[in-house]
């Protein structure tokens, strides 16, 4: 079984002030998706978030690591995937890079374009994109793509609490 | 969880009731290995039973794809019975929960072909 260190589950779903970090070296194996997946959603279930968010924190992670495995490092075993995980008391952030040549964003076909629809590939950004609340596709440190991503945590109310004003809300991130 | 699929006859169709994940390997490829078989037995009314699939990836969702326009363009039809509420949201987001002719019922799915 697979244990997070340094992680203690939140029964309240608030991190502490500490941001904490984990990074992982993933081969470019298909074992790597997966194993990047549970290491996403057990740092996901140890922070709080509930398990429609997980899902979607686990699928993105996968997705992510999936376009490092094909795309970026074209299933080249020798290069690296980097994973990052953060906590902070806001979000939970993720970094994939891999040791490919990178993309542009703007590059990505819309997969919802009518010409696309009936494409068999090329969800996995839009997947992403739809899953978390902050995306982006940077230039990683060796010239291949990395991509970070958030989930924020969400207000967490209380049994007996009164639903929160609009200003309250605005303060949340 | 691993995919399995397993076939039976209904009706003139061949559904096939799935359970597990359809993801990236072993899963998109069963997928694929599965509906090949039935075509080249002549079989081209399908139906993909879906409801023990909680979890597509865009692999799989590419896979379902796949086999939707291979099973066109052999004159048959595939369709898709009884998504969980996570499959049917992602193929909503993906814009082809319209693009498929999904159903709740194994006997109004037959009825359709």
């Amino acid at each position: 079984m697979l244990s997070v260190h340094g992680l203690v589950p939140q029964p309240h779903g608030r991190m502490t002030a500490e941001t904490k970090r984990i990074e992982v070296t993933l081969e470019t194996l298909l074992d790597s998706v997966a194993l990047a997946e549970e290491i996403s959603l057990r740092i996901a279930e140890a922070a709080g978030f509930d398990e429609d968010e997980r899902h979607k924190i686990g699928m993105s992670v996968r997705e992510a690591v999936i376009n490092a495995f094909q795309y970026g490092n074209e299933e080249r075993r020798e290069k690296k995937i980097r994973a990052v995980f953060e906590l902070t008391p806001a979000k939970m952030v993720v970094h994939i890079e891999d040791q490919g040549r990178g993309f542009r964003l703007e590059d990505v076909p819309n997969p919802l374009a009518e010409e696309n629809l009936l494409k068999t590939s090329g969800r996995g950004i839009f997947l992403m994109r739809s899953f978390m609340d902050e995306f982006d596709v940077r230039r990683g440190r060796e010239g291949g793509a990395e991509i970070v991503m958030a989930k924020h945590f969400r207000p967490q109310r209380q049994p007996n609490s009164q639903p929160q004003s609009a200003h309250e809300k605005e303060e949340r991130p | 969880m691993s995919l399995r699929a397993t076939p039976r006859e209904n009706g003139g169709a061949t559904i096939v009731d799935m359970s597990g994940r359809i993801t990236l390997g072993e899963g998109s490829a069963l997928l694929r290995e599965m509906v090949r078989d039935l075509l080249g037995k002549g079989q081209k009314k399908i139906i993909l039973n879906l409801a023990d699939v909680n979890y597509i990836d865009s692999s799989g969702i590419g896979e379902l794809v796949s086999g939707f326009t291979t099973v066109k363009n052999q004159g048959g039809e595939l369709k898709l019975l009884h998504l969980t509420n996570k499959v049917r949201d992602l193929l909503q987001i993906t814009k082809l929960y319209t693009v498929f002719d999904v159903h709740s019922d194994e006997q109004a799915a037959i009825r359709s072909f």
